[in-house]
């Protein structure tokens, strides 16, 4: 059964619904323009509409979906990035990035040496070329630099 | 002469020292970017727009760097293709045909050699005909009106994803998706805020630059996590870099066949320089490939596509810059550049803005010729970094896509943004949705909107305003073509392509 096409048929369909009820819940305090802030959203809302229904109908073969493994190394890479956010300002640039470039790089196959050589040059490199010679502002962090 | 006067100014405005110094830069910066698989020129100019950006540089500066890049990377896309047959970029697909056993013979060097000089006569030739087209066009948009544009934006996207997409409905959905996230934010006729769900951060807009970046490169990223791939294969001798004069006189028509009907398909909207590359490699197989030796390493089928996707390269700046329409996924990043620079493209860009037009020209002229020196004498450098392992390059592109889009928002919301644009990205390449289209969608959807309400204002709520003149008609015709035809073209189009891939070595 061919069902990534249809569930991202249905969801298409979800989201074209959502954003028509969105369209009707956008204030129109009087008519500037004969259109008014709705219709546009509103032909939008449609149009996906029109895009969800063929997937459903037709899907197209399966799409080779990472398992086991393969997927567990992409959420992990996911995360890696999502707390290389969260750490960036209390951390700062330097000690974050190469936390998260040296995590993707042992990942991606590295020696573990290697990659934690690789995320502290990653770190230092981006920000003497960024910061010290091109001027631009990157969090400090704790350790001040 | 208008143009002469036009050229000159170009001149002036590009040959200060930051000026040239940043096309040489954005041209080694691009040939690496093309030269490495996975990372295409959108790709590659997508990381450098929002550095380009918080660098402070004006509106000539940012566009010179940013489209030698884009050069850089149609030249560099080639290096891969003939030495490991793995494209660096898409349009650099179509030599891998020839271009691989000729390396396989011992005739890497060669191979490179005159897929470089291919590459230089089609980009020279397509700005030429930038400088002599887009004037021409620029003068025919001034009888556009907002229904003629909303009918041309209706186009772009028709054809755009076209060709591009497996399967024209989702190519659709891509082009809706795009749209729905541009309204988000303020209204700008009305100022009602639309679709915020009374987030502030969301007030302003989503801001491209996080979808671009996000959408591909990200989304690059996470393919290469996802696939492992650890080790590229071992690109092997090179032997000379040069090519004997039997050769090049021998290959001397297929570059010229290439570059035109490359730019062409690069001038079409939509189009770009893989469908420039693919019909130049069709073209001379059909007109020189006499004694079967195309596929086994003939010069010709070497030099048509390169010249081929080089003018596309060029041909699809001149819709971008006359029109506002790009012809290609890099030039809709570079409109996004534009726009992000308060310059609109336009008929109405070359009398306000000439040194932004001329001096882009001047740059472009100059960086094929710094990509000349870059990939004749100077090939074996980027050949070197070809061997580069992927598990370095990636968490470094990963990584200054973040310094990038940190630079010019100073704000964790809009990082979390890129990385769920990055996861998006990943799960609609699966699904064989073609990204462009979003990009084009978020870029345009407020353009679009406007023209619309103008049109509709002038004509008191009469829809069919839309179609009232000739040249509307026109536009729309060619929308449902584009559309359409490329349901059925389409499918044989890839097929082709693909037992052409099979079929080698």
């Amino acid at each position: 059964m061919r069902w990534s096409d249809r569930i991202f048929g249905l969801l298409t369909l979800a989201l074209a619904l959502a954003y028509g009820l969105g369209a009707m819940a956008i204030a129109t305090p009087f008519a500037v323009d004969p259109l008014g802030p709705r219709t546009f959203p509103v032909i939008i809302a449609i149009t996906l509409g029109i895009a969800g229904l063929w997937p459903l109908l037709v899907p197209d073969p399966e799409p080779d979906w990472p398992r086991g493994r393969a997927l567990g190394e992409l959420v992990g890479a996911v995360a890696v990035l999502l707390g290389y956010t969260a750490l960036l300002e209390p951390l700062g640039f330097v000690a974050a990035t190469a936390l998260a470039a040296g995590l993707l790089c042992w990942r991606l196959g590295g020696g573990l040496w290697a990659s934690a050589l690789f995320g502290l040059l990653c770190g230092v490199g981006l920000r003497l070329v960024f910061v010290e010679l091109l001027d631009l502002s990157l969090p400090r962090g704790l350790l001040g630099w | 002469m208008d143009l002469l006067t036009g050229l000159l100014t170009g001149f002036a405005t590009a040959f200060t020292p930051l000026h040239l110094a940043l096309a040489i830069l954005g041209c080694v910066l691009g040939t690496l970017v093309g030269a490495l698989p996975g990372l295409g020129p959108s790709n590659g100019v997508a990381i450098l727009v929002p550095l380009a950006f918080s660098l402070g540089l004006d509106a000539t500066a940012t566009l010179i760097l940013l489209t030698s890049v884009y050069y850089g990377a149609m030249y560099g896309g080639r290096i891969s293709s003939i030495l490991l047959a793995i494209p660096g970029d898409e349009p650099a697909l179509m030599t891998i045909l020839d271009g691989h056993p000729m390396a396989r013979a011992g005739r890497a060097g060669e191979a490179l050699a005159l897929s470089g000089l291919a590459s230089f006569v089609g980009g020279v030739l397509a700005t030429a005909g930038l400088v002599l087209l887009a004037p021409l066009l620029a003068r025919f948009a001034l009888l556009f009106g907002p229904a003629e544009y909303f009918a041309l934006y209706v186009l772009a996207f028709a054809t755009l994803g076209g060709l591009a997409a497996r399967n024209p409905m989702k190519a659709l959905f891509a082009a809706a998706l795009g749209l729905a996230l541009a309204l988000v934010g303020y209204d700008t006729t009305t100022g009602i805020p639309r679709y915020t769900f009374g987030l502030v951060e969301l007030y302003e807009g989503i801001d491209f630059l996080v979808a671009i970046v996000g959408l591909f490169a990200l989304s690059e990223v996470f393919l290469f996590v996802e696939k492992g791939l650890r080790e590229l294969p071992h690109p092997g001798r090179l032997g000379r870099i040069f090519v004997r004069l039997s050769t090049l006189r021998q290959s001397l028509g297929a570059m010229f066949r290439g570059t035109g009907i490359g730019f062409l398909a690069g001038v079409l909207p939509g189009a770009g320089a893989s469908l420039g590359s693919f019909l130049a490699y069709m073209l001379e197989k059909r007109v020189s490939d006499r004694a079967g030796t195309f596929g086994r390493g003939d010069p010709r089928g070497v030099a048509a596509p390169e010249a081929g996707n080089n003018a596309a390269a060029g041909g699809a700046l001149v819709p971008m810059l006359t029109l506002g329409v790009p012809g290609s996924g890099t030039t809709a990043v570079l409109l996004a550049v534009l726009m992000a620079l308060d310059i609109t493209p336009g008929p109405l860009l070359f009398e306000q803005r000439p040194e932004v037009v001329w001096g882009l020209v001047a740059a472009l002229f100059f960086a094929n010729l710094v990509l000349l020196a870059l990939n004749l004498p100077l090939v074996g450098l980027f050949v070197q970094l070809l061997r580069v392992p992927p598990r370095y390059l990636m968490p470094l592109v990963a990584m200054v896509s973040f310094v990038g889009i940190h630079a010019i928002s100073n704000n964790p919301f809009d990082l979390q943004l890129m990385i769920g644009f990055g996861v998006l990205g990943w799960v609609l390449r699966k699904l064989e949705v073609p990204l462009v289209p979003i990009i084009l969608g978020i870029l345009l959807g407020n353009e679009m909107e406007d023209n619309l309400r103008r049109a509709l204002l002038i004509a008191d709520g009469d829809w069919t305003v839309l179609w009232r003149s000739p040249l509307a008609v026109g536009l729309w015709t060619v929308a449902v073509l584009g559309f359409f035809g490329p349901m059925l073209v389409g499918p044989w189009l890839r097929r082709r392509r693909a037992r052409l891939l099979e079929g080698r070595g």
